[in-house]
């Protein structure tokens, strides 16, 4: 067993003379929630890209599950659950069958398929509709059924870009009562997000600007170190130093 | 003051779809106003019905004293309409998309530029970049210059900020302070609840039905009950706890603190502890908290459901 | 005014900062052209035939030498019996076989009928065709000089008699092609080209800004149309000039009366394009509609490549609602039989009268409103 989920030493990016990630290092414990917070074009996407297996650093270390980036991206992607408010589900496939395809690409087993299939339906109660395309559900149920396929395989480490943009505040919290739970169960939960309101439902929180890491602590940590009420005054006073994502 | 937005006993569907389910509001001269809702609450039809692009299948809609039936050809040079997820000219240049649209509205930069001046001086830098290149922020200013640079009597901003960084939108509301200073009216539809405390009244959107008008602070003081805030670091087993509590009427994940209402009205905090203690959780703190839009909303969709 | 202006100079700046896109659209008529003109050719040359021979007499090796000194036939063959006929066609290179029947020129001379029987390989009817056409022409000529003569005839055994191939007497297929490939370039950038523009608007949610502004909807139509229209007329030059200066296609009408027929042309395509972009609502559909409504129909059913008299019935019915068989008509009239507008009157009331049932029904759909 492993304590640290994710691990990054010096973890740097280049695009030809533009840093989009400079020497960041952190580590995620397991099961811990992790907010990744940062202004657009402060480098968030490129770092998960980095740790998802999609982008080799250009230096530096990092390990996810216990698998390091560079020689393992294939172990990293099979003990990893990816879900984005922009890729997630097939439109014009039902409900059943978006879980039904998910979990032929991460290799469930046919016995095992119907079986996990309902325990999905249920959770997100879509029994009423799963036979209907997903194009038909309200985006708050369709972000639900998202999340839970990206779990489907029992993920060691799940990374949400972004999971609850524009769905209503009832939902909101629906869905983190259910990152509370896989959190519980062990599963690190690796997420960002523009509500600054939810950074504070996070263990910890990390701040990027201009592609650096310029904060990383507990919600109140930060707000007593930086003496503001709000993770948002927190993220205002630094980003507002930005350089970058001016153009 | 005069009534720049008259909407009456609007309802609109779409086949089986009821986008909007009759309903009536008015926005003054002048006036912030804010919609706010999730994904489909029908923001984005209410202001296609009231920019003359779409006609409302019952009721009515005046913009400035004009049908939006009959008289859309006289409103439409009087608003300034920011679609949402709209995206400008990507393969044209900051410059040429404000020219372009002066153009289109039959004015120039140069004649309007005082009003678009306090915006578009931050974009002045990059004014030979192509829209493409720009931030999620930039695109936000620019396009808001874009909607300003006719002098519109009424601004429509349909989730000008969907996507966008706190930075970025904290200093684009800033700007909509500055505009209705100006004495330009502007309706905007945000996503983000927080949002609704810097508009002057906002109307609560939820499928299609409006559950209440008012200013944020009164909708906000409209949450009668005690709200609690309780805390533990075995999160999940404390939300878990609470859901299966006898007293609890709600209980809702808030980041540090989940707030906490009691069916009793006032809670029994000794009881509270007690059980939750029982229940095996460790470090419990409880204090009670001010209630936000949030709280205001949820409750209110909560009664709605029990209707 | 200016409003309009400032949409059209917005319109051209797009179309030319696309680079790739503009590459290909001036690019694509060269291409085409050079494609029709050099790699897929229509006419034959050097074809591989044979000849069974049973009279071996003057007259049949005079014709035996002229159809070996045609630039059409290689004469490669020569057979003793009927047997060896399928064997060679089997073998594939030989394309056809030219039977001459025993006593050819006596019975020329006697009975002034002789029979020639041609054999062809029809497992690409198309040059079977095509060989069959040319060997009877070299017979028909063979046989005007000998008629000029004495007075006989050489009948030639399952041909049809067949008048003088006039206007295109090599049968150059580039001069076919020419003017189906002006009405598919025309399809492709004036229809094809303006739904996408249009619906991509729509898809950025620009659309929605333009309603709302002072500007029409015939100003928003016209200044998205306007830029294709340059190219398109562009595009038409480009292939006249290829046809002319490097096939050396004859270009028997007036210029001017071409032009217009062109341009009347362009308008019906451009209005296609719009009418399919006020239906669709974002780029793909527009693409597919255009492609498969438009652009197969353009190049199958307008006589292009398949005459439409060879076709059945119900599609000869079809093809008369296709814009570009009228065109063809036309274009095929004015460059090769240098007709006027006396001669294409009909065609050309055709177009004009779908072209203003394409603009009008497009006006109708592109609403001031979103639905």
């Amino acid at each position: 067993m492993y304590d640290v989920a994710i691990k990054t030493e010096g973890l740097t990016r280049r695009f030809g003379d533009f840093t989009a990630v400079d020497q960041i290092s952190f580590e995620v414990k397991k099961g811990e929630i992790f907010g990744f917070l940062g202004a657009n074009g402060a480098g968030k996407t490129t770092a998960m890209r980095m740790l998802t297996g999609l982008l080799m650093p250009t230096e530096g270390q990092a390990e996810v599950a216990g698998f390091d980036v560079y020689k393992q991206a294939e172990s990293i992607k099979k003990s990893i659950g990816y879900m984005s408010q922009k890729f997630s589900l097939y439109n014009d496939l039902t409900a059943e069958e978006n879980i039904r395809f998910y979990g032929g690409v991460y290799g469930i087993g046919r016995n095992e398929l119907p079986q996990k299939t309902d325990e999905v339906i249920d959770s997100v109660g879509l029994q009423s509709v799963r036979k209907k395309p997903v194009e038909s559900l309200p985006l708050g149920w369709k972000q639900k059924l998202a999340f839970s396929i990206s779990i489907l395989h029992q993920p060691k480490v799940v990374f949400l870009d972004e999971p609850t943009g524009g769905v209503d505040p009832v939902i909101r919290r629906q869905f983190w009562e259910k990152i509370y739970e896989i959190a519980d169960r062990g599963i690190t939960v690796f997420v960002t997000t523009h509500y600054m309101d939810e950074a504070e439902y996070c263990d910890r929180v990390s701040i990027m600007v201009d592609g650096k890491i310029e904060a990383l602590d507990t919600p109140k940590g930060l707000k007593q170190s930086f003496s503001c009420d709000s993770i948002e005054e927190v993220f205002i006073q630094l980003a507002r130093s930005a350089e970058r994502g001016q153009g | 003051m005069k009534t720049i937005v008259h909407i009456s006993s609007v309802s609109k569907n779409f086949g089986k779809v009821e986008a909007l389910k009759n309903i009536s509001f008015e926005v003054k001269e002048g006036e912030l106003f804010g919609l706010i809702g999730p994904d489909g609450a029908g923001k984005t039809t209410l202001f296609r019905i009231i920019n003359t692009l779409l006609l409302p299948d019952e009721g009515t809609a005046t913009v400035l004293d004009h049908d939006v039936e009959k008289d859309y050809k006289t409103i439409r040079p009087l608003l300034g309409y920011m679609p949402g997820h709209f995206s400008l000219y990507q393969d044209l240049t900051v410059e040429e998309n404000l020219q372009f649209f002066a153009s289109v509205f039959g004015t120039t930069l140069e004649e309007n530029y005082e009003l678009v001046a306090p915006i578009y001086s931050q974009l002045e830098p990059f004014k030979n970049r192509l829209a493409g290149a720009l931030s999620g922020g930039m695109k936000q200013k620019l396009a808001l210059s874009c909607a300003l640079i006719h002098k519109p009597e009424l601004l429509l901003l349909d989730e000008p900020t969907t996507g966008v960084d706190a930075v970025s939108r904290k200093e684009f509301w800033d700007m909509l302070q500055s505009l209705k200073k100006e004495g330009i009216t502007i309706v905007v539809s945000t996503p983000y609840m927080d949002e609704a405390n810097l508009c002057d009244r906002v109307a609560l959107i939820q499928e299609g039905e409006i559950m209440q008008i008012d200013e944020p602070q009164r909708i906000v003081n409209s949450f009668e009950k005690p709200l609690l805030g309780v805390k533990s670091p075995q999160t999940y087993k404390l939300l878990r706890a609470l859901q299966q509590y006898k007293w609890t009427d709600s209980i809702h994940p808030f980041g540090e603190y989940m707030h906490y209402t009691d069916k009793r009205g006032k809670p029994n905090l000794v009881s509270l502890k007690t059980y939750l203690f029982d229940q095996g959780i460790s470090d419990v703190q409880i204090k009670p908290v001010q209630p936000n839009i949030e709280d205001a909303f949820m409750a209110l969709m909560h009664n709605g459901l029990e209707e | 005014m200016n409003t309009f202006k400032g949409f059209v100079i917005k319109e051209f700046k797009q179309i030319y900062r696309d680079k790739r896109t503009l590459l290909v659209l001036f690019g694509m008529p060269v291409i085409m052209m050079v494609l029709f003109g050099f790699a897929i050719r229509n006419e034959i040359s050097d074809a591989q035939i044979g000849v069974l021979d049973f009279s071996r007499d003057d007259v049949t090796q005079t014709l035996t030498h002229k159809l070996q000194a045609s630039k059409s036939f290689t004469v490669n063959a020569w057979l003793e019996s009927y047997e060896e006929v399928e064997d060679l066609f089997r073998q594939g290179n030989i394309k056809e076989i030219v039977v001459f029947e025993q006593n050819f020129a006596e019975k020329l001379e006697r009975e002034g009928v002789a029979d020639i029987q041609v054999i062809t390989d029809a497992t690409d009817p198309n040059l079977a065709k095509l060989v069959q056409a040319y060997t009877g022409s070299i017979v028909r000529d063979y046989v005007a000089d000998l008629n000029a003569e004495n007075g006989i005839e050489i009948q030639q055994a399952g041909l049809q008699p067949e008048v003088r191939m006039m206007y295109n007497p090599e049968l150059r297929s580039v001069n076919l092609f020419v003017p189906g490939l002006i009405a598919i370039i025309l399809m492709l950038i004036s229809a094809l080209m303006t739904s996408i523009s249009i619906t991509r608007e729509k898809e950025m949610g620009n659309m929605e800004i333009l309603l709302v502004s002072p500007l029409k909807p015939y100003h928003i139509i016209i200044g998205k149309v306007l830029p294709y229209m340059v190219l398109s007329i562009v595009n038409v030059l480009t292939i006249l000039l290829l046809a002319r200066f490097v096939f050396e296609v004859p270009f028997r009408g007036s210029n001017l009366f071409f032009f217009l027929e062109a341009g009347l042309f362009i308008m019906t395509a451009l209005a296609l394009g719009v009418f399919i972009s006020s239906a669709a609502n974002n780029q793909q559909t527009a693409m597919m509609v255009s492609l498969a409504g438009l652009l197969l129909p353009t190049v199958l059913l307008s006589g292009f490549i398949f005459p439409v008299s060879s076709m059945p019935e119900v599609l000869q019915w079809v093809s008369h609602f296709i814009p570009a068989k009228w065109f063809l008509v036309i274009v095929r009239g004015i460059m090769l039989k240098g007709s006027d507008l006396m001669l294409v009157w009909k065609e050309t009331l055709i177009l004009g009268v779908m072209t203003a049932g394409f603009i009008g029904l497009s006006l109708k759909k592109f609403n001031v409103r979103l639905q």
